[in-house]
């Protein structure tokens, strides 16, 4: 499907010589989301039947409910980013949907064990409808206020700001506000809880994007030449390592090594980007190393996460030893290949099997096919991501893209590698899958906001504009006569276009 | 700024594919070492919640062992019908304590997941049922089965009776007392069964052990049959001369044996000395065979078959060392150290009524399929081989065991049952003198034409204490099942 698209796209770059519209491809994401939506009401219909072994009403309401929200994002999109890459919202609806689908089974298997146990349990999936179509809004108030991605970096440092701050309520508040489940990184509100190191990952992100942009220069440029590398100036780097510095000694604090990990992650990939240098991709890991082995020397629970890393079977009994990876490994074992079958398996034996295992659920009803294709289609998301930032003119975009798409597989990475043992455990969140308000929230904003570039990235050129004539340094500008506005003093469409460049 | 974001790409590319490597080493590689392991719950609760086959009587199809549906997440749980009386022949099967029995024997057929039901999951995969498990149809009879276990709770017995079928080995009943409710161990409730559990491992009575099969004890004078055998099969007849006297010494010690309170026996044939089990002819006897013939036989009768399966283990019976003369005169009225589980005590009798070949019991008529088609039939095979006595020898001894009979008294004696029997009163314990003795009847019937077999024993006197006999104590128990098997037809 794609082949036919990316020829006629090559061809056009040859046979048009005057800039032509592109196609907007909505009706090619309209045409994915039928078929998301076909296979997410096909699993939906098998965990019924499988679980209840008839289709009850609930299908139907899950249906429209999930119908309806990508419609309504859909239309936004065709509406307020017209050309954005026709793959993103697809890729989305298909997550969150199996995601939902995952929830609600899990919760169907809860149900009986509660019942067995007369015990009462709040289920997850009509928490998760909810925050859906909060997220929905989210994303709608995202496409419509950021007109243009570029607006951001007038907000940089109040951005980054807020978002150092975000990340440190949590830690400063007493525990009875910011803990649940012994993770001291939410923020309990009346009615509900927020974390909010999920948002303060995008803020920091459009932070270190807008600074990196603007110091781009003096980093390769200002610094001493120490071995054949130009290193930049403390005061230019400065505020980036402080603000790192900072999340990553609240993150520690807060003992959300999962979240700290992102965090360092993303860092060092923009880093990168920016300056285009690999040493500091070998100077950030040899810290990481010495900042793993410090931590791992202090600190006990991370000592214990590398236990169960190593041998989960060993430390099964222990206290908060491996009895979760275990149970999560044996339910990925079982499943095999091909899987139990969506409704067949027995997810919920392992703890937390829709927040942080809900991949090692997937893994067990879905099989290594099924988990395979849902890493596909991760990869694919990123990918888009990765191409828009790649196709966008301005530094930013480019920045912040690839910055939005590597944090959406360093989420990835780092849950599914914890829940399949490549790495030690972390607590994140899957991004779309997992149950949990603040994670979908959050990622909706980030994939408005990828939305948004990959638009920019695919939007025409718009027709040259006639050049600015301030363009000319001032000692050789001449002077121009230039016609007063008619009313009220506003200044002209050409000022303002020449500023936002 | 696009060739590190083209570099970062790749990484990605990287990443995913390091996550797919190591998916598929957990997935495909390593699977089955964590889907098996013993902690995963998945494949137990997958296996409580199949459908488990049924354990049918012979009879009409009787269930002995069924499975009710269930709202919880095991969905079935498994039921008995008249759990004490069949406990021995089903066993239990417990989510907490695994199975044991028969539905441990049978476990893989009545769970599903047996090789010989892979066409039918096959087709109820597709037609979209739940695989359920397979059907297993036994040899019991309900009639003898509940005759036998009255006499003995109705008396308030500690022991066991076995009723076989001579000429097939089928075991027509099954009875060990006191029993346990194999239902209280099925139950869903984890401490309901646990507190069964407990209950029944920690009853000194030891309700869940299956005296049938599970126990051997000292056979007395019923060892006789073997001695018999052996005796004639080595050139003794019916009138062979044998000593009257109440005590002989046991050679090479100072010990003395004694025929049953110190009688002289009536008579001074090898009939005569079976028919009043005279003790002091028969320790000469043994000791005459010597221990070769004497193994010889018994082997041929099955004792010490250490393999035995019914399907359940069968505990190996046993002679004992026979290390000397003397062990051998003690063990030739089945005292010393040897053991007889009562199936094996049931075979002496059986082996005699079929001619003298003694065929393999067997507690499993056939296997079905969940739709009640037969997969397995058993058809009757010879326990050894070779045949314990010759068929002239065995209607020598058939025709000594009616006399026996004739001599038994105890209650429940109907000439027209036509039995052929012996009685045993084993000595046991570390004072014999002072501890009720076992009671011991085993006997076939109707002796022209056998239909059942059956021991029947008593452990400790029963209610009779120190004067118990297998005729005043076993006998009325044995006769009771007979007639519950003739009378069934």
């Amino acid at each position: 499907m794609a082949q036919p698209a990316a020829m006629s796209g090559a061809a056009d770059a040859y046979t048009t010589n005057p800039p032509r519209e592109l196609p907007t491809r909505r009706g090619t994401e309209l045409g994915l989301l039928a078929f998301a939506a076909v296979i997410v009401t096909s699993a939906f219909m098998l965990v019924q039947a499988n679980q209840e072994r008839e289709l009850s009403f609930s299908l139907i309401w899950y249906g429209l409910a999930y119908l309806a929200i990508f419609a309504v994002a859909h239309l936004a999109v065709r509406r307020w980013a017209p050309y954005a890459d026709p793959l993103i919202l697809p890729c989305v609806a298909l997550l969150n949907g199996l995601g939902l689908v995952m929830i609600y089974r899990i919760d169907l298997a809860r149900e009986q064990k509660a019942l067995a146990l007369s015990e009462e349990i709040t289920s997850n999936a009509p928490r998760q409808v909810l925050f859906t179509v909060l997220a929905l809004a989210l994303f709608l108030g995202v496409l419509l206020i950021v007109s243009d991605h570029r607006t951001l970096t007038r907000y940089a440092y109040t951005f980054g700001l807020i978002g150092i701050a975000a990340l440190a309520l949590p830690a400063l508040l007493p525990s009875s506000l910011s803990e649940v489940n012994g993770a001291k990184v939410w923020l309990k509100l009346p009615g509900f809880s927020i974390q909010p190191g999920e948002f303060a990952k995008i803020l920091l992100m459009i932070f270190f994007a807008s600074f990196l942009v603007a110091k781009r220069d003096l980093f390769m440029t200002a610094g001493k030449r120490v071995m054949n590398v130009e290193l930049p100036r403390a005061r230019d780097l400065g505020p980036i390592i402080i603000a790192a510095v900072v999340c990553l000694g609240i993150l520690v604090f807060e003992k959300d090594l999962g979240t700290a990990l992102l965090f360092f992650g993303i860092v060092l990939m923009m880093l990168y980007v920016a300056t285009e240098r690999v040493i500091w991709v070998v100077v950030g890991l040899s810290m990481f190393l010495v900042g793993a082995l410090i931590a791992y020397q202090l600190f006990t629970h991370v000592q214990q996460r590398v236990a169960n890393w190593i041998d989960p079977l060993a430390t099964y009994n222990d206290a908060g030893g491996g009895y979760q990876i275990a149970q999560g490994l044996f339910g990925l074992g079982t499943g095999g290949v091909f899987g139990t079958g969506l409704g067949s398996g027995r997810p919920e034996t392992v703890p937390e099997a829709s927040t942080d295992f809900i991949s090692a659920a997937l893994g067990e009803e879905l099989g290594f096919v099924g988990l395979g294709a849902i890493l596909m289609i991760y990869l694919l998301l990123a990918m888009r991501g990765m191409r828009s930032a790649l196709a966008v003119r301005d530094t930013f975009g480019k920045l912040l893209g690839g910055g939005l798409s590597f944090t959406i597989i360093m989420q990835v990475f780092v849950i599914v590698g914890g829940v399949t043992k490549l790495i030690p455990m972390t607590g994140i969140t899957t991004p779309f899958l997992s149950a949990g308000g603040s994670s979908l929230l959050a990622n909706y904003v980030l994939i408005a906001l990828l939305l948004r570039i990959s638009d920019a990235a695919r939007r025409p050129q718009q027709p040259a504009r006639p050049r600015p004539q301030s363009q000319a340094p001032l000692a050789e500008a001449h002077t121009v006569m230039v016609q007063r506005p008619p009313a009220q003093g506003q200044p002209g469409a050409v000022g303002e276009g020449g500023r936002q460049q | 700024m696009n060739t590190p974001l083209r570099k970062v790409g790749i990484t990605m590319l990287v990443m995913v594919t390091l996550l797919l490597a190591n998916a598929t080493y957990l997935q495909v590689v390593r699977a089955d070492d964590y889907r098996s392991d013993g902690r995963n719950a998945r494949v137990l609760l997958d296996e409580y919640s199949r459908e488990r086959g049924k354990i049918v009587s012979e009879e009409a199809g009787q269930v002995l062992a069924g499975v009710e549906p269930t709202d919880d997440t095991l969905q079935f749980r498994r039921t008995y019908s008249n759990g004490p009386l069949y406990a021995p022949v089903t066993g239990y099967y417990s989510v907490l304590y695994g199975a044991g029995g028969l539905e441990r024997a049978q476990d893989e057929f009545l769970n599903g997941s047996d090789p010989r039901l892979f066409v039918r999951r096959l087709s109820d995969m597709i037609t979209g049922r739940d695989p359920r498990g397979g059907n297993v149809r036994l040899t019991v009879k309900p009639s003898v089965q509940e005759a036998a276990y009255q006499a003995m709770v109705a008396n308030g017995y500690t022991g066991a009776v076995v009723a076989l079928d001579p000429k097939t080995g089928d075991i027509l009943g099954m009875v060990s007392t006191p029993s346990y409710d194999p239902n209280k161990l099925a139950s869903h409730d984890a401490e309901k069964q646990q507190k069964a559990w407990e209950a029944f491992n920690n009853d000194p009575a030891n309700p869940m052990l299956n005296r049938a099969v599970r126990e051997t004890y000292p056979p007395g004078s019923t060892f006789k049959i073997v001695t018999t055998a052996a005796a004639l099969e080595n050139g003794a007849t019916a009138d062979t001369e044998v000593t009257t006297a109440s005590n002989v010494t046991l050679p090479g010690t100072s010990t003395t044996l004694e025929n049953f309170a110190g009688n002289t026996c009536p008579g001074n044939t090898l009939a005569d000395a079976l028919a009043y089990s005279c003790n002091t002819a028969y320790a000469e006897i043994a000791g005459q065979l010597g221990k070769e013939k004497l193994e010889e036989t018994a082997a041929n009768f099955g004792i010490g078959l250490s393999d035995l399966q019914i399907p359940m283990n069968v505990v190996p019976s046993g002679l004992g060392e026979l290390e000397s003369q003397a062990a051998l005169y003690q063990s030739g009225i089945g005292q010393r150290d040897v053991r007889l589980t009562p199936l094996q005590d049931a075979l002496l009798s059986a082996t005699v009524a079929n001619g003298g070949v003694a065929m393999k019991p067997q507690l499993v008529k056939a296997l079905l399929a969940p739709d009640l088609s037969t997969i397995e039939e058993f058809s009757p095979e010879e326990l050894t081989g070779e045949p314990a006595l010759s068929a002239e020898n065995a209607a020598v001894l058939r025709d000594m065991m009616i006399a026996s009979e004739a001599n038994t008294s105890g209650g429940g004696k109907d000439s027209s049952l036509k039995i052929a029997s012996k009685t045993g009163t084993a000595e046991h314990g570390s004072d014999p003198k002072a501890t009720p003795p076992h009671a011991w009847y085993t006997a076939f019937a109707p002796y022209d034409d056998p239909k059942v077999a059956i021991a029947v024993i008593v452990e400790s006197g029963g209610n009779r204490g120190l004067a118990a006999t297998g005729g005043t104590v076993a006998a009325e128990i044995g006769r009771a099942t007979i007639a519950a098997a003739l009378g069934a037809g």
